[in-house]
C-alpha cells in the first residue's frame, strides 16, 4: 500500500531507497540485530545518518534536524523499516533529543544535542523503578538539593541497554510532600559519575537488554535540570507522547510476515493437520496488518493537512504490538520440533543451533515480543487511555 | 489515502443526512418494514429526486458521474440508518452490471429508468446448493428460435418480491461447475412460468426463492457475453463488497456511539455502567474495530474507483475483516445493552440483524478469509 505522493515525495522516496540500499552496513545484518551488535557496530548506521543529515527527522532545522514535512518523515519512516534497518537509538534521538531543545536551557541544548546526533554519547531512561510499573508518577528515586549539586539515591530498573550507556535521563522526586505528579523533576545523570551501579537483568529470551540502575548518594550538578524543579512530570508525558508515534511498526510485521509464509511454505505440509490453520491465522494477521497501514495511512494524510492525530498512537500502540507478537507466536509454531532450541546469550556462531538458519531466532523473538505489550504504558494502559480521551469515560 | 471529500460529494452526505433525519427515523423505518409490501414508495421516490439513483453512474450514461466514492457515501448513510429500500440491489448490483457489460441499446433502454426511481431491479445468481459460488449454476438457459428458454431455480433473491426486473444467471453451456458457459438475463419479473416464493429475511427485507419452469426470454435480453456471465458477476462483487462495507461502516458506527452513550447513562450498584474498566476496554475494542473498517472500506473504495490491480482480493481481504470487526461490534453492542439489547423495541438489535445479513450476502467472513488466503 503507497500513499498517493507528490512528484516530490516520489522522488525523495526514490532517493531513501537507493541511499539505504547503498550505505546499510552489511557488519549489521546480523540473525537478531537488536542482541547481536555490539555497541560501536550498532553505531555504524547512526553515524552514516548523521553524516546525511538524517538522523533525526523529528527535530527543528535549528538543532540539526532536516526539515522535513510530515509527509516525508512517514516515508523515511517507512522506507528505513520495509529495508529492515536498524533504528537510531530512541532514548537519545527520539526521547531525550526533543525534551532538551524544547524544554532545555541555552547551555544544555548547546552541551548535549550535538553530541546526540553524533552519537558519542548514548542515552538510556530512567524512568521505571521497582514496583512503579506502568504509573510513573510513583518515583521514589530521591534528590536533595546540597549546594550546587543535588544528591540522588534511588533505584531504577528495566532500564535498556544502560551497559552501554554515557548518560541517563532520570524522574525523580524533588518534592516528596507534594502530590505524586506534582513533586517530580527531570535531571540529567552521567553514568561516569561516582555511586552510579549497571546491574544485568536477563529476560526470558536470554538476552541482556535491560538493567537494573542503582544510584547510591550521586552528587548530579544542579545545572543539569531540565525546565524548572518540581515541573518534570509535563516533561515526562511530552517524551511519552514522542515514544508512541512510530508503534505501529507495519515494516517490521510486513517483513517477518513474509518471513512466516515463506517457513510455513517450506515447514508445514499440506497433509499437516494444522496446515489450514496455518493458512487462516496468517491470512487473518496479514489482513490486520492491512487494515492498521491503511489506519496509518489516514491518520498521516489528517496531519499533512494539520489535523490533530489524537490518541492515534494509542491505537498503534494496541495493534501494532498485538499484530507482532501474533507473528512471531506463529512463526515460533510453524518451525515445530525446533521451537524447542533457543541460542545462548552472547551469541556466537561457534554454539550449534539445531535446524534450518530461518528458524534460529524463532524461539527468542517470540519470548523477547512478550515484552512490547508491556512496556512504553501496558496495552492496558492504552486501553484507559482511548477510554478516557476518545470515548469520555 | 485518506478520503477528503470534494465539495459536491459533502453536499451529496449532507443532503443525503438531511433527509433521512426528517423522514426516515427508526419508528418511520418500523412503520415501513411493517407494511404489507415492505419498502416505501415514497421515500424510493425521494431519493430518486435527490439524485442518489443517479449518483454513482457514469456522466456518459446520463448519471452524476460520482463512481465508487458516491455509493460508498450513500451507502454508509444508509446504513447508519437502516435503510430498507433496493438501493443496493437496484442501483449497486443490477445498474452497476448494466452499465458494465450492457449493449448501448440495453443501456439506454435500462438505466434512465434506474436512475429516475421508476425501476426496482434484483439479482439473482445463488442457487440452493451454490453456496458463495458463481460458477455453481444448473438453471438452463436453452436457445429456441429468437429467445432463450430458462429453466431452474434460484435462491434467496433479496428484494425479488419487490422487483420490476431480474437479472438471472442460468447457464448456456457447460457443466455443473464450469466457469464458462454462464451466462447473464434480463427476465421481466411477471414473467409468465416464472414463479416466486416470497420470504421475510432476518433484517426485515423481503426475499424471494424462483422457480423458472420453460422461461422464454427473447434473445435481445441477454446481457454482456454469452457464456462470460461470472466475469460479470466477479466484477459485480467487487462493487457490492465495497458497497456493503461502508454500509456495514454505517452501522457500527452508530452502534458504538448508542452503547457508549447507553454506558454513560445506565447505572448498576449504584454507578454508571461506563465505570467499569472491563466494560471501557470493551468499548475501545469496538472505537478500534469501527476505526480500521473504516480505514479498509476507504481503501477498497479508492482502489476501485482508481482501477487498481488485485481489486478481487483487496475485495475479499475486506469483506472478511469488516465482516469480524462488525459482527465483533454488533455482538459487543447488544451484550453491553443488557436485556435491552435482546428487546425488539430497541434499535440496537435490528442493526445486529443487518450486520448479519450483510456478513452473509456475497460470502460470509470466513469464506472471503480463505478466498483471500488462497491468491496470496
Amino acid at each position: 500500500m503507497e500513499l498517493n505522493l507528490s512528484r516530490e515525495d516520489a522522488a525523495f522516496r526514490d532517493e531513501l531507497r537507493a541511499f539505504i540500499a547503498e550505505n546499510y552496513p552489511q557488519e549489521m545484518r546480523v540473525p537478531n540485530p537488536e542482541t547481536d551488535l555490539t555497541k560501536e557496530q550498532s553505531l555504524l548506521w547512526h553515524r552514516i545518518l548523521n553524516r546525511k543529515g538524517w538522523i533525526a527527522p523529528l527535530w527543528p532545522k535549528e538543532y540539526g534536524g532536516p526539515g522535513w514535512s510530515v509527509t516525508q518523515r512517514f516515508i523515511f519512516e517507512q522506507e528505513t523499516s520495509r529495508a529492515g534497518t536498524l533504528p537510531p537509538l530512541a532514548f537519545s534521538v527520539t526521547m531525550v533529543g526533543p525534551v532538551i531543545y524544547t524544554f532545555g536551557n541555552d547551555a544544555q541544548k548547546k552541551k548535549y544535542l550535538p553530541r546526540i546526533l553524533s552519537g558519542e554519547d548514548w542515552w538510556c531512561q530512567g524512568y521505571s523503578e521497582p514496583g512503579s510499573g506502568s504509573d510513573l508518577a510513583s518515583v521514589r528515586t530521591k534528590a536533595v538539593r546540597d549546594g550546587d549539586h543535588y544528591v540522588v539515591n534511588g533505584h531504577k530498573t528495566w532500564t535498556t541497554l544502560a551497559q552501554h550507556a554515557d548518560w541517563i535521563f532520570c524522574l525523580v522526586r524533588t518534592d516528596p510532600s507534594a502530590k505524586p505528579q506534582a513533586g517530580i523533576s527531570f535531571l540529567l545523570i552521567d553514568m561516569k559519575s561516582p555511586g552510579v551501579t549497571v546491574r544485568p537483568i536477563i529476560t526470558i529470551d536470554g538476552s541482556h537488554e535491560v538493567n537494573d540502575v542503582f544510584l547510591e548518594d550521586v552528587r548530579v550538578p544542579a545545572e543539569n535540570l531540565i525546565g524548572e524543579e518540581n515541573t518534570g512530570w509535563t516533561y515526562a508525558k511530552f517524551l511519552l507522547g514522542n515514544e508512541r508515534t512510530s508503534m505501529a511498526g507495519i515494516g517490521r510485521s510486513t517483513r517477518h510476515l513474509a518471513r512466516l509464509k515463506q517457513i510455513v511454505r517450506t515447514e508445514v505440509g499440506e497433509g499437516d493437520p494444522a496446515f489450514g490453520e496455518f493458512i487462516r491465522e496468517i491470512a487473518r494477521v496479514e489482513l490486520d496488518v492491512l487494515a492498521l497501514e491503511a489506519t496509518e495511512l489516514r491518520i498521516v494524510a489528517q496531519m499533512s493537512r494539520g489535523i490533530d492525530p489524537g490518541p492515534a498512537a494509542s491505537l498503534f500502540k494496541i495493534r501494532g504490538t498485538e499484530i507482532f507478537q501474533r507473528i512471531t507466536d506463529l512463526t515460533h509454531q510453524a518451525i515445530g520440533n525446533y521451537g524447542l532450541a533457543i541460542r545462548e546469550h552472547p551469541v556466537t556462531a561457534n554454539r550449534f543451533m539445531p535446524g534450518p538458519d530461518y528458524g534460529h531466532t524463532a524461539t527468542e523473538k517470540y519470548l523477547n515480543s512478550r515484552k512490547l505489550s508491556i512496556y512504553g504504558g501496558s496495552n492496558e494502559i492504552q486501553r484507559n487511555i482511548i477510554a478516557k480521551a476518545v470515548l469520555g469515560l | 489515502m485518506d478520503i477528503q471529500l470534494t465539495e459536491e460529494q459533502e453536499l451529496l452526505r449532507s443532503s443525503i443526512q438531511r433527509f433521512l433525519r426528517e423522514q426516515y427515523d427508526f419508528d418511520e423505518r418500523r412503520k415501513i418494514v411493517s407494511t404489507d409490501e415492505g419498502w416505501s414508495r415514497r421515500h424510493w421516490k425521494a431519493f430518486a429526486e435527490l439524485g442518489l439513483c443517479a449518483a454513482p453512474f457514469q456522466e456518459s450514461s446520463g448519471g452524476l458521474g460520482g463512481g465508487s466514492l458516491a455509493t460508498m457515501i450513500v451507502m454508509q448513510e444508509f446504513g447508519r440508518n437502516l435503510v430498507v429500500e433496493p438501493y443496493f440491489e437496484t442501483v449497486v448490483l443490477a445498474g452497476g452490471l448494466i452499465e458494465e457489460v450492457a449493449s448501448p441499446e440495453q443501456r439506454e433502454a435500462l438505466l434512465p429508468r434506474i436512475m429516475e426511481g421508476e425501476a426496482i431491479w434484483a439479482l439473482a445468481w445463488a442457487e440452493g446448493r451454490s453456496r458463495y459460488d458463481f460458477n455453481n449454476v444448473t438453471t438452463t438457459a436453452r436457445r429456441q428460435g429468437g429467445s432463450f428458454v430458462l429453466s431452474g431455480s434460484k435462491a434467496a433473491v433479496v428484494g425479488a418480491p419487490w422487483a420490476d426486473k431480474l437479472i438471472v444467471s442460468a447457464r448456456t453451456s457447460g457443466g455443473p461447475h464450469d466457469r464458462d458457459g454462464v451466462s447473464l438475463f434480463v427476465v421481466d419479473s411477471r414473467s409468465a412460468n416464472l414463479h416466486l416464493q416470497s420470504f421475510k429475511t432476518i433484517d426485515g427485507r423481503r426475499a424471494a426463492e424462483l422457480t423458472l419452469m420453460n422461461v422464454e426470454v427473447p434473445a435481445g435480453q441477454l446481457l454482456g457475453r454469452e457464456g462470460e456471465g461470472v466475469a460479470a458477476l466477479e466484477a459485480c462483487r467487487e462493487r457490492a463488497i465495497a458497497a456493503l462495507c461502508a454500509e456495514a461502516v454505517g452501522a457500527m458506527s452508530v452502534l458504538n456511539s448508542a452503547t457508549l452513550e447507553y454506558s454513560k447513562t445506565r447505572k448498576q450498584f449504584g454507578v454508571a455502567l461506563g465505570t467499569f474498566q472491563v466494560l471501557q476496554h470493551r468499548m475501545v475494542d469496538m472505537f478500534i474495530a469501527l476505526e480500521e473498517a473504516i480505514s479498509l472500506t476507504q481503501h477498497l473504495n479508492l482502489s476501485l474507483a482508481a482501477q487498481e490491480p488485485n481489486g478481487s482480493k483487496l475485495a475479499s481481504g475486506t469483506k472478511s475483516k469488516v465482516g469480524y470487526a462488525a459482527r465483533f461490534v454488533a455482538e459487543q453492542a447488544v451484550q453491553l445493552h443488557g436485556g435491552m439489547g435482546m428487546s425488539d423495541e430497541l434499535n440496537v438489535g435490528h442493526y445486529f440483524k443487518r450486520i448479519s445479513s450483510i456478513n452473509i450476502q456475497f460470502g460470509d467472513p470466513s469464506y472471503h478469509l480463505m478466498r483471500y488466503a488462497q491468491q496470496s
